[in-house]
């Protein structure tokens, strides 16, 4: 972990020295390699048996931790924009 | 939304190959992934630096107040995950809150749990995070009627800067822009930390 830790922290060194110049193709890269890791996921995953067997339960678990996740937070949000937003023009968003 | 279905894409193929037993990592005689990993927080990194600048001018333009909601969304996600873990006997309190802390990040949260917990919790952490980007993308304007403007900037976590900002300025309103763009960053950078700090509790 210290290894990703560096990589991030040599990253934005790096990402800072370079603002000047147009970074076209970052974002491509990025993508790319994230396609490739979680392919690379994928093939780790199919090859244990045991992992297939269970990705309905896998599932099941994941949709309840976001949800937990979405609902927490957007609860806490409320709070903040009750707070901060006192004298505001209406309270709901207005599209 | 059509990102998100792409990388489920990239997944499933794997999936398939591996089932097959088409391809077969194990054979090229380094960790891959591990490798690809350091190149992509690289980039990442890379992308933060490059557009430092830009984040420090729209932020003056904000509410002093509005400027804790990236620490809202992590308390309130770690939370709701907490509470989520009353119900899932079968994980440990912090593997589920490293799942959270993926905050819709899902392929660094999946791949970084996938290196120190197995692909198993990975799996879990990657379908999670997925979900995230799916709920907050679809749920948008029930988040917003039911929680305020600021929730589904909250609900995007990390997104609310690329995926999940489109839905968030046509829900919340285009005032909402640069808070969620400064939210997904705040968040962003605190995915790597908390995912690495509750998988090695």
């Amino acid at each position: 972990m210290v290894v990703i830790i560096c990589m991030i922290a040599l990253g934005i060194v790096a990402g800072y020295f370079l603002r000047r110049r147009k970074l076209r193709y970052l974002d491509n890269i990025v993508m790319g390699i994230i396609w490739l890791l979680l392919f690379l996921l994928g093939v780790e995953a199919g090859s244990d048996e045991r992992i297939v067997r269970w990705i309905a339960s896998l599932g099941i678990e994941a949709f309840a931790i976001s949800l937990g996740g979405v609902i927490g937070s957007s609860a806490l949000a409320l709070i903040l924009w009750r707070l901060t937003c006192t004298n505001d023009s209406g309270k709901g968003g207005g599209r | 939304m059509k990102g998100s279905l792409i990388i489920v894409g990239f997944f499933i193929i794997g999936l398939l190959c591996g089932y097959a037993g088409i391809v077969d990592i194990s054979r090229l005689g380094f960790d891959i992934s591990f490798v690809a990993l350091a190149v992509l927080i690289f980039l990442v990194g890379i992308g933060i630096g490059h557009n430092i600048s830009e984040l420090k001018k729209n932020l003056r333009t904000l509410r002093p107040g509005m400027l804790l909601l990236p620490l809202i969304t992590i308390i309130g996600t770690l939370a709701g995950a907490l509470a989520v873990s009353l119900f899932i006997p079968s994980r440990s309190i912090p593997e589920v809150l490293a799942v959270g802390s993926g905050f819709g990040y899902y392929s660094l949260s999946s791949i970084l749990i996938t290196e120190t917990k197995g692909a198993e919790l990975g799996i879990i952490a990657l379908l999670a995070n997925i979900c995230r980007e799916i709920i907050t993308l679809l749920g948008a304007p029930l988040l917003c009627r039911l929680f305020g403007p600021l929730a589904p900037i909250s609900s995007g976590g990390a997104t609310s800067m690329d995926t999940t900002l489109p839905i968030i300025t046509a829900v919340s309103g285009n005032k909402f822009a640069v808070l969620s763009v400064y939210h997904g960053f705040v968040v962003d950078l605190s995915v790597p930390l908390l995912v690495t700090l509750f998988c090695n509790i």
